[in-house]
C-alpha cells in the first residue's frame, strides 16, 4: 500500500483540500502534511491524506538530476548513441563531427 | 503550455526516450562492474508493481538481479493476525478492511470466507472511510489496519481525531527498516544494495537508513515510483556499489528529505509503539510491528474485545501450506517460479500463500504478468 | 467453512459471470453441452462462442444475439440500463457485420416495489436509443418477482439482423493491424466511480452508444479488408484481444502509447490501481484489418462522430500464439487476461 499520487491543490477549507489529480478531483485531508498548503501547491496523497507538499521547482530539479546521470557518461560512445536517441535523430554520431 | 500544466506533466516522469537512455546507462554501469550477477533488493510492493507495469524487467541488464524483498504489507501480515480479524468477524463484529486483505488466508479461512458465511465486512480505501462506516451505524466497527509506516500515519491521524466510541483498530501495521536488518543479516544473502521505498521515506526521512548503512556497509538509494525514478535509482545504486563507499543517496528529492515529515512522525509515534512480532514467512522481526500505545487502549480492538481464536484454529490446516514458499520469496532467496505451487494450485482465485493474494505480492504480480515479468524465458 | 481446492467449482461464483476464462469454461463444460450446432456452411452457433450466431438464409446470413442486463446501479453517468440493453445488443450484431437490423425483443423482470417512474425513465431511454440505432422493439415479456427475489430489474434483449457477410472474431492473420474505435475503459470506470461514491468530480461518463452506423461506415470503406471484429465489454480490451488471438491462432503486439485513454479515465484507474485495459466498454469496437486497408479504415472511423479517437494500436504476429505482448515504451510485458471483470454487475 505504498501508492502515493501527486496532485494539485485547487481549494483549501480547514483541514480538507480539494485536489486535482491530472483531471480528477478528490478531497484530501491535511492533518499530517509537513507544511501549510495553499491552492496552487502540489501534494503527494496517500490513502486520502496529503503526506508531502511538493516544492514547485522540484519537478524541474529532478529532471535535471536525471540529465546529470546521463551526462556523466560523456566520454562513452554508448552514451553518444543514447544522446542521439534523446535528441530524436536516432543516429549514432560518427567521430568526424567532433563529438566523442 | 502554462507553467503549472507543465509541472503537472513533469510530475509523471515517463518520457520513454529518457527511459531508454537510462536503461542503456544501467547496462553500462553493470557491465563496468565486471562481476555479474550483482543482486540488489527493493522492499516495496509498489516498486514491483511499477516495474511490472512498465515492463522494466525486460530492459534490466542480465548481470543485474533486482529482487523483491518483504515489501508487501499484506503478504507479511501473519496468520494469527488474520485469524484475529476473522474471529472478530465471526463473533459478529463489523470489520472494515483494505480490499487486499479480504482474501488473505489465515489458519483456515479468510475474511472473504467469513463474509460468504454472513459476517459483516466493509471494504474501505482508507482509515478515514472506516471511521465513516462507524459513524453511520450503532454496531461495533473494527478497522483491520494493515500496511507499513506510510499507511500507519493515516490510522494515527484518525485516532487522534476523536473517532466515535463504536470504532476501534486491530493493528497489523509494520515498520520496514527493522526487516532490512534481518535480510542483511541472513546467511547466504547476496544483496549488495537496497532500493528504499520513496513514500515511506517521505514520512521517515532518509536519515533513518544511515545507521543501517553504517552497520552493514550496504548502500541504500531512496527512489520514487515513476519509471525514470526507478531506472535512475538503480543506476545510482550500482554506482555506489562500484564506488565501494556505502552511503545513503536520495534520488527522490521532490518528496524525501533527510528528516522527513516531522508532523506525520510525531503523530505516528504518539499513537504507535514498535514491538517485536512475526512477519509471515520471516519469523521474528524485532521492532517490526506497530501496536497501539496504552493511552489509546480504548480504541485498541485487542483490548476492547476478547478475541476467541479457538473456533478458527480448530479447522485442520491445508496440506498445501507446507509447500508454500512465500517466506523465501519474500526474503528474496527464491523466486515464484521456484515454487511448485505457483500457477498451479496457487493462483489468485485459490491462493495458498499471501504473496498470491495481495496486489503487491511478488507471486500475484508475476502471475498477473503471465509468470514471465522479464519476457526472457518462456515456461 | 469450506476449504479451497483446485477442482472444478461445485458452486457458481461471481467469476463465472465476469466474461473471462472462468465463464468460457463454464459455458464449454456445462451450458453449451449437447446442443446440436448448425452444420458447416449453414452457419455457426454455440460452439463458436462468438458475439452471436449466424444462420444461412438464401444468399444472406441471419444473425441473432441475446444479452441479459443486470447492471448496478441502473442509472449512471452517460446512460442507464435501458440504453445499455438496446446498445449492447445492437453492438453485438454490428460487430458481426450486420448491416440490416430487423429488430429487438425485450424481456423485463422487475422486483416488487420498483418505482414506476424509474421504469418509465428506462423505457424512454430505450426508445431514444432505438431511434438512434435505427431499430425498434418488436416483442417482449414482462415478469414480476417478490421483494428480495431479484435485485431491482433485469432486462434481456435479443437482436436479429441480416448481412451478406458475417465478420467473425477469429479471422486475424500475422501482419494484420488492430484498431480500436475510441477511448478505452470509460464504461467500467464510470460505474466504479458511481458505485463507490468515490467523489471523483471529473469527466468520466459511460461510453454506452449504438455502433451500427459506425460499423457500416467502416465496412463500406474496406469491405473484405476487415477480417475480425469484437466489442470489448466485460473483461475489457484485454479479454477481447485474448479471445481474438486464441481463436485466430496468432499473437498480438500492442503499442501501449497508441491506445487511446481519456485523461480522466487514466487518472481514476491509476488512483484505484485498475488497468483500463481490463475494464468494460459499451460503445467501442475492436477491428482487425489487413495492413493495406488500415489507414483507410482509420480515416473512416475518425470521420464518424462515434470514432473520433480511433487509433491503430497493434499488429498481429505469428508467435507467440494466443499471447498479447505490450510495448510500454520503457520495456515489454505480457498483457494477461483478467480472470474476470474487476467489477461485478458491470453490464
Amino acid at each position: 500500500m505504498c501508492l502515493g499520487v501527486p496532485g494539485k491543490v485547487l481549494e483549501v477549507q480547514g483541514n480538507v483540500a480539494v485536489v486535482d489529480f491530472f483531471g480528477l478531483r478528490r478531497p484530501v485531508l491535511l492533518d499530517v502534511v509537513d507544511e501549510p498548503v495553499a491552492p496552487g501547491d502540489f501534494v503527494l496523497n496517500h490513502v486520502g491524506y496529503a503526506i508531502r507538499r511538493i516544492p514547485p521547482d522540484q519537478a524541474q530539479a529532478t529532471l535535471a538530476f536525471y540529465e546529470q546521470l546521463l551526462g556523466e557518461a560523456a566520454e562513452d560512445a554508448m552514451a553518444a548513441d543514447v544522446r542521439g536517441e534523446i535528441t530524436g535523430t536516432g543516429e549514432p554520431k560518427g567521430p568526424d563531427d567532433g563529438s566523442v | 503550455m502554462d507553467p503549472s500544466e507543465q509541472a503537472r506533466r513533469e510530475l509523471k516522469f515517463r518520457d520513454p526516450g529518457k527511459g531508454r537512455a537510462l536503461a542503456a546507462t544501467l547496462a553500462r554501469v553493470v557491465a563496468d562492474l565486471g562481476r555479474a550477477p550483482v543482486a540488489v533488493m527493493h522492499v516495496c510492493g509498489s516498486h514491483e508493481q511499477a516495474i511490472a507495469k512498465f515492463g522494466l524487467r525486460a530492459t534490466f541488464p542480465k548481470g543485474l538481479d533486482v529482487i523483491m524483498g518483504p515489501g508487501c504489507p499484506v503478504c507479511v501480515t501473519d496468520v494469527p493476525e488474520v485469524d484475529e480479524a476473522v474471529a472478530l468477524a465471526e463473533q459478529g463484529v463489523r470489520v472494515a478492511t483494505y480490499g487486499d486483505m479480504l482474501r488473505v488466508p489465515g489458519s483456515a479461512a479468510s475474511l472473504a470466507d467469513a463474509q460468504a458465511e454472513g459476517a459483516s465486512i466493509d471494504v474501505v480505501y482508507g482509515a478515514a472511510q472506516a471511521v465513516e462506516v462507524a459513524r453511520r451505524t450503532e454496531d461495533e466497527v473494527v478497522f483491520f489496519a494493515s500496511g507499513f509506516e506510510t499507511t500507519a500515519v493515516a490510522t494515527a491521524a484518525v485516532l487522534l481525531g476523536h473517532p466515535p466510541t463504536n470504532f476501534s483498530v486491530l493493528s497489523a501495521h509494520k515498520y520496514i527498516p527493522p526487516v532490512m536488518e534481518i535480510v542483511a543479516e541472513m546467511p547466504g544473502t547476496r544483496i549488495e544494495g537496497f532500493l528504499a521505498a520513496g513514500h515511506a521515506a517521505t514520512i521517515t526521512g532518509w536519515g533513518v537508513f544511515e545507521p543501517f548503512v553504517e552497520r552493514h556497509g550496504i548502500p541504500v538509494v531512496v527512489a520514487g515510483f515513476e519509471p525514470l525514478d526507478i531506472l535512475a535509482g538503480l543506476v545510482k545504486l550500482v554506482d555506489l556499489i562500484a564506488e565501494g563507499r556505502p552511503r545513503v543517496e536520495n534520488m527522490y528529492p521532490r518528496c524525501v528529505t533527510r528528516d522527513g515529515n516531522r508532523n506525520a512522525q510525531e503523530r505516528l509515534w504518539r499513537v504507535f509503539r514498535p514491538t517485536g512480532g512475526c512477519w509471515r514467512g520471516i519469523a521474528h522481526v524485532p521492532n517490526g510491528n506497530l501496536r497501539l500505545r496504552d493511552e489509546f487502549a480504548e480504541f485498541d480492538a485487542r483490548r476492547r474485545f476478547t478475541i476467541d481464536l479457538r473456533g478458527v484454529r480448530m479447522r485442520s490446516p491445508r496440506a498445501l501450506v507446507d509447500q508454500c514458499r512465500c517466506g523465501e520469496i519474500m526474503s528474496g532467496t527464491a523466486s515464484p517460479r521456484d515454487c511448485r505451487l505457483f500457477g498451479r494450485e496457487c493462483v489468485p482465485e485459490t491462493p495458498v500463500g499471501a504473496c498470491m493474494v495481495s496486489s503487491e505480492g511478488t507471486c500475484k504480480i508475476w502471475h498477473q504478468y503471465g509468470g514471465h515479468p522479464d519476457l526472457r524465458s518462456r515456461a | 467453512m469450506k476449504l479451497r481446492s483446485a477442482a472444478p467449482d461445485e458452486r457458481i461464483g461471481l467469476k463465472h459471470g465476469a466474461g473471462g476464462r472462468a465463464m468460457r469454461a463454464l459455458i464449454e463444460q456445462v451450458l453449451a453441452r449437447g446442443f446440436i450446432d448448425p452444420a458447416g456452411a449453414n452457419g455457426f452457433g454455440l460452439a463458436a462462442m462468438d458475439d452471436g450466431a449466424a444462420l444461412r438464409i438464401g444468399d444472406r446470413w441471419l444473425v441473432i444475439t441475446t444479452d441479459s442486463h443486470v447492471i448496478h446501479p441502473i442509472f449512471f453517468p452517460g446512460g442507464d440500463i435501458g440504453r445499455l440493453a438496446v446498445a449492447g445488443t445492437v453492438n453485438d450484431l454490428a460487430v458481426m457485420g450486420v448491416t440490416d437490423i430487423l429488430g429487438l425483443t425485450c424481456a423485463v423482470i422487475v422486483e416488487v416495489g420498483f418505482p414506476r417512474a424509474d421504469l418509465e425513465r428506462i423505457q424512454q431511454s430505450m426508445q431514444a436509443t432505438c431511434l438512434e440505432a435505427g431499430t425498434t422493439v418488436l416483442t417482449g415479456d414482462t415478469k414480476v418477482m417478490g421483494k428480495g427475489e431479484i435485485d431491482g430489474i433485469v432486462i434481456n434483449t435479443t437482436g436479429i439482423g441480416l448481412t451478406s457477410r458475417v465478420v467473425p472474431d477469429r479471422g486475424l492473420g500475422p501482419g494484420d493491424r488492430i484498431l480500436v474505435s475510441g477511448t478505452i475503459g470509460d464504461h467500467g470506470l464510470a460505474i466504479l466511480a458511481t458505485r463507490h461514491g468515490l467523489e471523483l468530480e471529473g469527466e468520466i461518463r459511460s461510453d454506452v452508444t449504438p455502433l451500427g452506423g459506425l460499423v457500416q461506415t467502416v465496412l463500406a470503406a474496406a469491405g473484405d479488408g476487415i477480417v475480425a471484429m469484437k466489442d470489448p465489454t466485460r473483461g475489457g480490451l484485454a479479454s477481447a484481444l485474448h479471445e481474438m488471438a486464441e481463436k485466430s491462432e496468432v499473437g498480438i503486439l500492442l503499442d501501449e502509447a497508441a491506445i487511446p485513454v481519456s485523461p480522466a479515465v487514466r487518472s481514476a484507474a491509476e488512483l484505484l490501481g485498475i488497468d483500463p485495459l481490463h475494464v468494460a466498454n459499451e460503445g467501442k469496437a475492436v477491428i482487425g484489418v489487413h495492413p493495406e486497408a488500415a489507414e483507410k479504415v482509420l480515416a473512416a472511423l475518425r470521420a464518424h462522430p462515434a470514432g473520433l479517437d480511433a487509433a491503430i494500436v497493434g499488429t498481429c504476429v505469428a508467435e507467440p500464439v494466443g499471447r498479447i505482448i505490450v510495448d510500454t515504451g520503457f520495456g515489454r510485458r505480457l498483457l494477461v487476461e483478467p480472470e474476470g471483470e474487476p467489477l461485478p454487475r458491470i453490464c
